[in-house]
Formats: structure tokens, C-alpha cells, sequence
């Protein structure tokens, strides 16, 4: 078991704490992602309300497309959190297909997402085009690396980090469930970029 | 949340289903609602309403805030005050 390595409390909660280490520490860095997001957010209201011409959403972005996206980001937060309750019903075979659905899922949002850009840079639209394109591109893009890099933590899992459930089921599970919490919070701060960047 | 009974974790399942279809249908609700071409005051009201319902979903059940122990909330009340102070501070000083 690895409650003998060098971190304590991996698979099994802290007396203390009542929960395990890696859940609180996947909580601390999801609360400095609040502050990260939370900065931009502030940048774009003050940018937004400073101005008087500032363009609504809906009549420089693509809608539909933001729509999909959204329904594909809401999607896979439900499959990743199917690939977890698989795990905890002792099913691998159900979490390796959820999970892929995930990853999938992630890449079609990425590629949604090129399209978008594609179009806009056709258009010559830049970031340095104005303040509206500039807390556009600034605020999708840090969403865009963080699916990124969703993709490739849950890839890792999928691939090599899955021979965890051999020798220690309970620390992967939780390692599954830690990458869920980071992969919906990637799906929660798109809830709220969609309307604020698109809708308004 | 580990080590749960598999009848626990079926009913937990059938909640994240219910979940989607409410967030695929408030998706639904805050885009067909954009279309009314509300005053900009009144979109955004109901644009950060409709969002805060889903986000709460979000947190609640898929990131098991709802059955979570005191000190990730602890943590988490922390974050959200200083994301509120970081948000509207700005703002209202450059009022």
C-alpha cells in the first residue's frame, strides 16, 4: 500500500482533515485557478465598462459553435464522472470507455474552438485588433491550455496510470476523482465564459 | 467519497444524469433567452442567474461539494470571497 511511501494519507483520509491529502491539495490549486480566473474576470468588467462601444457577443462570435462547445464540455464532465463511479463499482473496462469518451470529448472541443479561431483570423481579428478581442483571445486561450491540459493528465491515466488498480484500486480512484474535480472545474469556468463572452 | 456501496454509487449515477439534462436544458434556456434581445442590464441579470444555477450543479454533484468535508469548504469560502473581492474592488474604485 502506499500510505508507506513518502506522502501520507494518499488513499486513505487524514485523521485530521477527513479527507485525503491529494483531494486537498487538488482543492488548493483549484482555489489559486479561482484567483487566476477570478483577476481575468475583473480585467474583462473593467474593460468592458470603461468603454461605451463595446461590441455584444452575439454579433462578433459564432453562437451555434459556443453552443456546441458547450454541450460537449458539459457531456464530457458527465463522463468523466461516470469513468469515476465506475471505478468505485470495480468496473475498468466501463472506466477505460468513459474515460476515453472524455478525452475524445476534449479534443472536440479543441477543435471546435480552431475553427473559431481560424475564422476570426481570416477576418483578421487579433488579439491586438481591440480590448474586446484581446479578453477574448486572452480568456479562451487560458481556457483552451487548461482542456489541454486536462487531456493529457487524463490521457496519462487512461494509458499508463491505469496499472495503479492492480496493486492499489482505492489511491487510483482517488487519483481519477482528483482529475475530475480539476476537469469540471475546467467545464465551470466555461459556464461562465460562454454567456459573459458570447451571449452579452 | 471512495469506498461507497455499488446501490449508492447507482443512485449517485442516476443523479449525474439528471444533472446533464438540467444543464443541457438551462444551456438551451440562456441561449434561446439571449435571442429576446433583453436590455443589457436585464441579459446580464439572467445570463449570471442561469449560470450560477449551472455552476452550482456543477459543484454540487459533480464535484461532491454536497456531501464534502468542513475544510474544502473552508478552503473554498476563502477563494470565492477573495474572487469576489478581486472581481467587483476594481470596479467599484474605478467608479
Amino acid at each position: 500500500m502506499s500510505e508507506t511511501g513518502l506522502i501520507k494519507h494518499i488513499s486513505h483520509p487524514h485523521p485530521v482533515t477527513g479527507v485525503t491529502n491529494s483531494k486537498l491539495g487538488v482543492w488548493c490549486f483549484l482555489a489559486s485557478e479561482i484567483m487566476l480566473f477570478g483577476g481575468l474576470f475583473s480585467a474583462y468588467i473593467l474593460l468592458r465598462t470603461g468603454v461605451t462601444d463595446w461590441p455584444r457577443g452575439h454579433e462578433v462570435l459564432n453562437v451555434p459553435l459556443a453552443t456546441l462547445n458547450t454541450m460537449v464540455l458539459i457531456t464530457s464532465s458527465v463522463t468523466m464522472v461516470m469513468s469515476w463511479a465506475s471505478l468505485e463499482l470495480k468496473n475498468l473496462s466501463k472506466f477505460k470507455f468513459y474515460m476515453t469518451i472524455t478525452v475524445l470529448l476534449g479534443i472536440a472541443f479543441l477543435v471546435v474552438k480552431s475553427f473559431e479561431y481560424g475564422h476570426k483570423f481570416e477576418h483578421h481579428h487579433f488579439p491586438s485588433t481591440s480590448n474586446f478581442y484581446a479578453t477574448y483571445f486572452t480568456l479562451t486561450g487560458l481556457h483552451g491550455l487548461h482542456v489541454i491540459g486536462g487531456i493529457f493528465v487524463n490521457l496519462y491515466f487512461l494509458l499508463f496510470g491505469v496499472k495503479m488498480w492492480e496493486k492499489d484500486p482505492e489511491q487510483f480512484t482517488g487519483r481519477i476523482e482528483a482529475a475530475g474535480l480539476y476537469w469540471h472545474f475546467v467545464d465551470l469556468v466555461w459556464i461562465f465564459l460562454f454567456p459573459a463572452l458570447y451571449l452579452l | 467519497m471512495s469506498g461507497h456501496s455499488p446501490e449508492a454509487v447507482k443512485k449517485q449515477v442516476r443523479t449525474y444524469i439528471a444533472v446533464f439534462a438540467a444543464l443541457a436544458g438551462l444551456t438551451v434556456l440562456t441561449v434561446g433567452v439571449s435571442y429576446l434581445k433583453l436590455p443589457l442590464g436585464a441579459a446580464i441579470a439572467l445570463a449570471l442567474l442561469i449560470a450560477s444555477v449551472k455552476g452550482t450543479l456543477v459543484a454540487a454533484f459533480f464535484m461532491h461539494l454536497i456531501s464534502e468535508k468542513k475544510i474544502i469548504w473552508l478552503i473554498l469560502v476563502f477563494a470565492v470571497l477573495f474572487f469576489f473581492l478581486i472581481l467587483l474592488y476594481p470596479s467599484w474604485h474605478a467608479l
